[in-house]
């Protein structure tokens, strides 16, 4: 999954990039179940591998940038990326090296005798119940998002 | 793997292949794809601390439902970013931020 992360900065092709990232959002989703979150591991598939990464593919093609490929490199731009990246690691290491409580082992889940752990239903239960105004802000959001790319699209059309 | 420390760590890595990306890259696209790469190592960080947090031997469900609310956002904001990506690109005819210097003054 790492390794295709690392894939989508390498490479030189925007649509390698995109299905690089398509491979390690994958690989991102497949942690997630591990990690006993079925719900979202599937919406992490469903959203970004499937809705986010065709939105990424289309304008790729629209924009049709195979002939970007070539282009040299800011050399202090790669310096400073490489800069902040080995600070970010040493520090990352550095922490995690001193947090005890990171040794922990995946701790079994208590659920009562004869059912099984559902996660999306625990999940829609608090999402409708507690967070019910939570969801409608988000509904909002997604509202001006779509009336904002349609207006955003539709200047640019009349030109 | 198995321990939050493991999880934590491709995370954080995860995180700075996205940094990284952002600073080198002069591609505006690939910049966008490296953003989501951050969003997502972030939301595995918290869906890490939700199921190693038990409470009463549950995974921590608000930790959840906030990955949740991260995943709509970014979804909502990839569709925006390209809808402007695609009015720069009608206006300059170019993805590369090198080349859009006009409001640099």
């Amino acid at each position: 999954m790492l390794l295709f992360g690392v894939g989508v900065v390498v490479n030189r092709n925007p649509v390698a990039s995109a299905l690089c990232l398509v491979v390690s959002f994958v690989g991102l989703a497949s942690l997630f179940i591990s990690l006993d979150a079925h719900f979202l591991g599937i919406i992490q598939i469903l959203v970004y591998t499937g809705a986010v990464m065709v939105l990424f593919l289309f304008i790729i093609m629209l924009l049709d940038l195979k002939e970007e490929a070539r282009r040299a490199l800011n050399a202090w731009a790669v310096a400073g990326g490489a800069v902040v990246a080995l600070c970010l690691v040493g520090t990352l290491l550095h922490v995690l090296g001193t947090f005890p409580k990171g040794e922990a082992t995946l701790p079994p889940l208590v659920v009562p005798e004869g059912q099984t752990y559902e996660d999306t239903k625990a999940l829609g239960t608090l999402l409708f119940t507690e967070y019910v105004f939570h969801v409608q802000v988000i509904g909002l959001l997604l509202l001006g998002a779509t009336v904002g790319v349609v207006a955003l699209s539709k200047k640019e059309a009349s030109k | 793997m198995g321990t939050l420390n493991g999880y934590l760590l491709v995370s954080g890595l995860l995180f700075t292949i996205g940094l990284t990306g952002v600073m080198v890259r002069r591609n505006i696209i690939i910049i966008f794809m490296c953003l989501e790469l951050m969003l997502s190592a972030a939301n595995l960080t918290l869906v890490a601390f939700s199921r190693f947090g038990l409470v009463n031997g549950l995974p921590n469900h608000h930790g959840q439902l906030l990955v949740f609310f991260t995943i709509t956002v970014a979804a909502a904001e990839v569709a925006v970013g390209l809808a402007i990506i695609v009015a720069l690109y009608r206006a300059k005819q170019t993805v590369h931020v090198e080349d859009l210097k006009s409001l640099g003054g």
